[in-house]
């Protein structure tokens, strides 16, 4: 009874405290609503270029865009000043628009459907099945979290190819081309993808 | 042939000596001491998908038609011959998944292989068409004897990329081995049946790659360091479809990238 006081009181004091922490319904609703887009963007019909920047913008929207940067970084994006940071950031944001963009034809006709969500450590896993002409139907794994401050999700696994783990492979050989500038590596991403 | 792949097997055990300690990498492990050779092996692999498969399978596919890529398929529609050439290749492959299926202590997936089999190769015209899906919803259960040593508890080995046949790993390499002595298929067909379908197969596999050529052209021609993008996707991919390893890396809990006293 005493602990239940204390909870409400709890409530009462801190008004500020985020209205719905995330559970597993936010996050599936989250995935449901960016891949609502996403196949919004699919169906347009519009230039391969003009679609790009709607992927990136959706990616924006939905995706932790910082901390998968970072963490595509790795170690050196403790060591980056917060100026060139910013830029490799948003030329990293871009590059993330073109790549994964380019493959919309795949997705021509196809359909993903969200089969459901459950609790992984400290963030959510959002399952989802993806329906690809003539391909057997693919797993596409969805990691959730609301550590940023909002509801955001940071990495994408399909088939069990993890985005993070291979742009963290792939931002590590571009940067030791570049012997470890991170001005140059975000340059450099300007042309990749 | 039989002491070539004797030989082969007896080879890859050997290589089991002198090995680095593997490498944990955002919760994957790359187990990769051979990987000067390796990266010899992937150059040549690179080269001969330049020169030769990718010419090739874009010639397959009509690649030089801009429309042919991003019209919508209609899933109606009849399939072209390089489908069908990939059904044929993929139905010879059934029995011996088959037999994996049972090797496995998994005998509804060793039936269900055998089911495609036989309804594909009659009433799909020798596994042209897949009646076995379309009409009866049974779809194929893809092994391999290198997963049939994954049940059996045998270790992944280091990873391996192999001339022509790509990414693989000591134990999945010994499983190819393995895989063609105990095809079914092998020890009844003689002569110009076992030729043709080996042609088959390969023509199937070399299909595959010309359908999904946007994504391994993207690996091999895009990046950066092709060799661990290639060996990175390839093993994440491989432990998913073996249940081996999942993914459950969490940025935010990473002292390397995220400062924790950060406000």
């Amino acid at each position: 009874m005493l602990g239940l006081l204390a909870c409400s009181g709890l409530g009462t004091v801190l008004p500020f405290h985020p209205a719905l922490a995330l559970d597993a319904n936010g996050a599936r609703a989250l995935i449901d609503r960016s891949l609502g887009e996403v196949y919004q963007v699919i169906n347009s019909g519009q230039a391969p270029a003009v679609m790009y920047q709607q992927f990136e913008a959706i990616f924006a929207r939905y995706a932790d865009v910082d901390v998968i940067a970072r963490s595509a970084l790795g170690p050196a994006a403790r060591q980056t000043d917060p100026a060139t940071f910013a830029a490799y950031k948003q030329a990293f944001q871009e590059y993330i628009g073109r790549k994964y963009g380019k493959r919309f034809h795949e997705f021509v006709g196809s359909r993903i459907e969200v089969t459901g969500a459950r609790q992984l450590k400290s963030f959510y896993a959002v399952t989802s099945v993806a329906y690809l002409n003539g391909r057997a139907p693919m797993e596409v794994e969805w990691h959730v979290s609301d550590r940023s401050g909002k509801d955001l999700y940071f990495n994408i696994i399909i088939e069990g190819v993890n985005m993070l783990a291979s742009e963290r492979a792939e931002m590590a050989a571009m940067l030791s081309r570049r012997r470890g500038d991170v001005a140059a590596l975000a340059a450099d991403l300007q042309q990749a993808g | 042939m039989r002491p070539l792949i004797l030989t082969a097997l007896a080879a890859l055990t050997l290589l089991s000596g002198c090995a680095d300690a593997p490498v944990r990498q955002d919760g994957i492990t790359i187990n990769d001491p051979y990987e000067a050779q390796n990266r010899r092996v992937h150059a040549f692999n690179k080269g001969l998908d330049a020169h030769v498969i990718g010419p090739v399978a874009g010639l397959a596919r009509g690649k030089d038609d801009p429309d042919a890529a991003s019209a919508p398929v209609d899933p109606d529609a009849p399939i072209g011959l390089l489908q069908m050439v990939i059904n044929a290749g993929r139905n010879l492959s059934l029995p011996v998944k088959s037999v994996n299926g049972l090797l496995q202590g998994r005998p509804g997936n060793a039936g269900q292989n055998l089911s495609r089999f036989a309804i594909n190769s009659t009433l799909g015209l020798g596994g042209v068409f897949d009646p076995a899906m379309d009409n009866f919803g049974i779809s194929e259960r893809d092994t391999d004897f290198g997963e049939t040593l994954a049940v059996w508890g045998v270790p992944e080995g280091p990873y391996l990329e192999l001339p022509v046949l790509g990414p693989s790993t000591r134990r999945d390499a010994a499983g190819q081995v393995v895989d063609l002595l105990i095809d079914p298929l092998y020890h009844l067909l003689h002569g110009q049946d076992r030729a043709v379908a080996f042609g088959l197969r390969v023509a199937s596999k070399a299909g595959d790659r010309a359908r999904f050529g946007d994504t391994v052209d993207g690996i091999l021609q895009g990046s950066a360091d092709s060799y661990a993008q290639t060996r990175l996707i390839w093993l994440m991919n491989r432990r998913h479809d073996l249940g081996e390893e999942r993914a459950d890396y969490d940025p935010y809990d990473d002292a390397d990238v995220i400062d924790p006293y950060a406000d």
